[in-house]
């Protein structure tokens, strides 16, 4: 199997955003980076495919050379290659322009299955996967939660509320995946060393002309008024008030 | 014309296709167009009769569309608006709705602005939409260049409005599908073992952290949820990636989205991307060791102190009350 995962850079803020003096961007002076769980999950998932059916694994990002990091944790745990299109503006990408490089970039590499987050943490386009599915004419499934590979086609789920959803596709096929689907691992020290010393095939791309501008961001509002309750165990009688406010006891 | 793609679920039309309904309404009002409904799917025909306050009632009813098939219907959208040449799109910001749409913006080549809050008209146009980012934590607004403008609209954004509008025409839409449209299908439903009240229908919802320390501690807040009313117990990503929880319980931008009476957190520091997921709650209930935790900023009621100390204290209470 030649399995490829598509990985996005995006600030780790827990905290809250703050933006930039435009309000063009999230600052991310002083924050970490890393990519969507769904993401996580499909590096993890390529990972184990190959572990189990044998062939390669390549983590690909369009993004600054600094996405190199994330690029380098995924081979950290157990993929095998990868790719950065390297593009310092990829924020203001739209998804139809992201799903063109990445598609021409893999088309000549012929990959059996194709993993991508179900939606980017950053944008949540929901779309990059099914457009570079659609310009290299490959099945889709959506929001899958779960991926058997048996005779060269695919068994997929998807979890909704009436239960789970059974897609079976003859491979290559293109897979959007959602967190819950396996429990990633860490990388190891011996993966994190190793990691360093393997290569990034890198090209540069450029933008093409653009479908969706962005013109600002802006923080939706938050409007919740404290009260403390009180100290330790001492808040109980008040917990209990509250309770019994909103009909729980 | 605008064009609102709905949602069939149980032979009833979704919820967000009402308000999918109810924001095409109000586009087409600023905008001095018409309104066009679209259905697709095995029923389709005898719901068309149930809609007002819509000029048309496109239909694609077929006994081969018995369940979301995404290709077949994205044939069929994208056939929709070759033949009548919409200004605007507009479908569901639900996971169908959402892949359905990137289905038709690819086969078309156009832009998708998904899970839209607000429209911006001006001069009767519509110029830029805001669209939710991460998850709802932030707002983006966006200029779309290509025409038509296709959208998604995100849930709960705009409260359905019932129209009593007049009855509309029934239209029935040929439809034309290869096999390699039935290429993803699916070809079995798994239904769920119903276990338990679940986290987006419980009234009181009560989350666990980091500060739980092990999957032992949710003992606990199992014990408290069996004493109130309808109450469930979810966690935080670190509570489900260190396997003390399944990731079902999740709360947050990749996990529930859940809108309880009141939310209870426990041991959880309050980051944005788990408070996306509970941000719909009526009342936020936060225990914290730590005064400094955003989540004091982010709650209405704050318990500043152990929760090993303060959930066990709550629940011996509740029990002396209930007199178990
Ligand atoms: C794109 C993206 C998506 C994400 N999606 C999600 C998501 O869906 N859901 C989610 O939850 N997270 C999500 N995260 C992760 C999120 O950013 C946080 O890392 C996570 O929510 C933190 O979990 P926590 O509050 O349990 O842990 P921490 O942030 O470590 O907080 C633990 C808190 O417990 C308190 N505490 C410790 N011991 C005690 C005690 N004995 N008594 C009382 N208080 C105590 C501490 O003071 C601290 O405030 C996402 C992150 C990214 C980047
Ligand atoms: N810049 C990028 N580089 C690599 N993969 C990306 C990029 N942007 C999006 N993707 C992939 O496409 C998925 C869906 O993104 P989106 O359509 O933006 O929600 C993400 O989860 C990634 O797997």
């Amino acid at each position: 199997m030649k399995v490829l995962v598509c990985i996005k850079r995006v600030p780790d803020t827990g905290g809250g955003f703050k933006l930039t003096a435009d309000n063009m961007r999230v600052d991310t002076t002083n924050v970490g980076f890393a990519v969507s769980p769904h993401e996580e999950c499909a590096v993890e998932e390529a990972i184990r495919i190959v572990e189990k059916h044998g062939g390669s694994s390549t983590v690909l990002t369009l993004g600054p050379q600094a996405a190199g990091e994330q690029l380098r944790e995924a081979i950290a745990k157990g993929i095998t290659g990868a790719m950065l299109l390297e593009a310092d503006d990829y924020e203001f990408w739209d998804p139809a322009a992201t799903a063109q490089a990445i598609a021409e970039a893999v088309k000549p590499l012929g990959f059996d299955i194709l993993l991508f987050g179900n939606e980017s943490a950053d944008a949540c386009n929901y779309q990059v996967g099914v457009r570079v599915a659609h310009l290299l004419d490959l099945p889709c499934v959506t929001g899958i939660k779960a991926l058997e590979i048996q005779n060269n086609r695919a068994i997929a789920k998807r979890e909704t509320k009436d239960g789970w959803e059974v897609y079976e596709v003859p491979l290559p096929a293109v897979f959007t995946v959602k967190e819950g689907i396996n429990t990633p691992r860490h990388p190891s020290l011996r993966g994190i060393m190793s990691a360093k010393k393997v290569p990034i095939e890198q090209r540069k791309v450029t933008r093409p002309a653009p479908q969706l501008v962005r013109k600002a961001l802006k923080k939706p509002q938050e409007g919740r008024q404290l009260e403390i309750l009180g100290q330790g165990v001492d808040a109980v009688p008040k917990i209990i008030e509250k309770l019994r406010e909103v009909g729980a006891i | 014309m605008i064009l609102a793609i709905l949602e069939i679920s149980k032979n009833a039309l979704s919820e967000a296709s009402w308000e999918v309904l109810t924001a095409a309404r109000d586009l087409a009002q600023k905008t001095n167009s018409s309104v066009a409904a679209l259905l697709v799917g095995k029923g389709a025909q005898a719901l068309a009769s149930t809609l007002k306050g819509v000029g048309a009632v496109l239909v694609a009813d077929d006994q081969r569309l018995d369940s979301f098939i995404p290709d077949a219907f994205a044939q069929i959208v994208s056939s929709a608006i070759a033949q009548k040449s919409p200004k605007i799109v507009i479908a569901p910001g639900t996971e169908t709705g959402n892949d359905l749409m990137a289905r038709v913006a690819a086969r078309l080549n156009l832009g998708l602005a998904t899970n839209c809050t607000e429209f911006v008209v001006e001069n009767g146009a519509l110029k830029r939409v805001t669209r939710s980012n991460w998850g709802g934590s932030l707002l983006e607004e966006v200029e779309i260049l290509s025409s038509p403008i296709l959208l998604t609209l995100q849930p709960h954004a705009i409260p359905a409005q019932m129209s009593d509008g007049h009855t509309p025409t029934v239209e029935a839409l040929p439809v034309a599908l290869s096999e390699k449209d039935f290429r993803v299908r699916m070809k079995e439903l798994i239904p769920s073992e119903k276990k338990g009240i679940s986290l987006t229908d419980a009234k009181v919802v009560i989350g666990g952290g980091r500060g739980m320390g092990s999957a032992e501690a949710f003992k606990m807040l199992e014990e408290l949820a069996s004493l109130l009313h309808n109450a469930a117990v979810g966690a935080t990503r670190v509570a489900t990636n260190n396997g003390w929880r399944p990731h079902s319980d999740q709360i947050g931008q990749t996990g529930a989205q859940i809108a309880p009476d009141l939310y209870i957190a426990c041991g959880i520091s309050g980051a944005i991307q788990h408070m996306v997921g509970c941000k719909n709650s009526k009342k936020i209930l936060a225990i914290n060791k730590d005064p400094e935790a955003p989540i004091f900023q982010r709650a209405d009621y704050g318990v500043i102190g152990d929760l090993h100390q303060v959930v066990p204290a709550l629940v011996a209470e509740l029990k002396r009350l209930k007199g178990v």
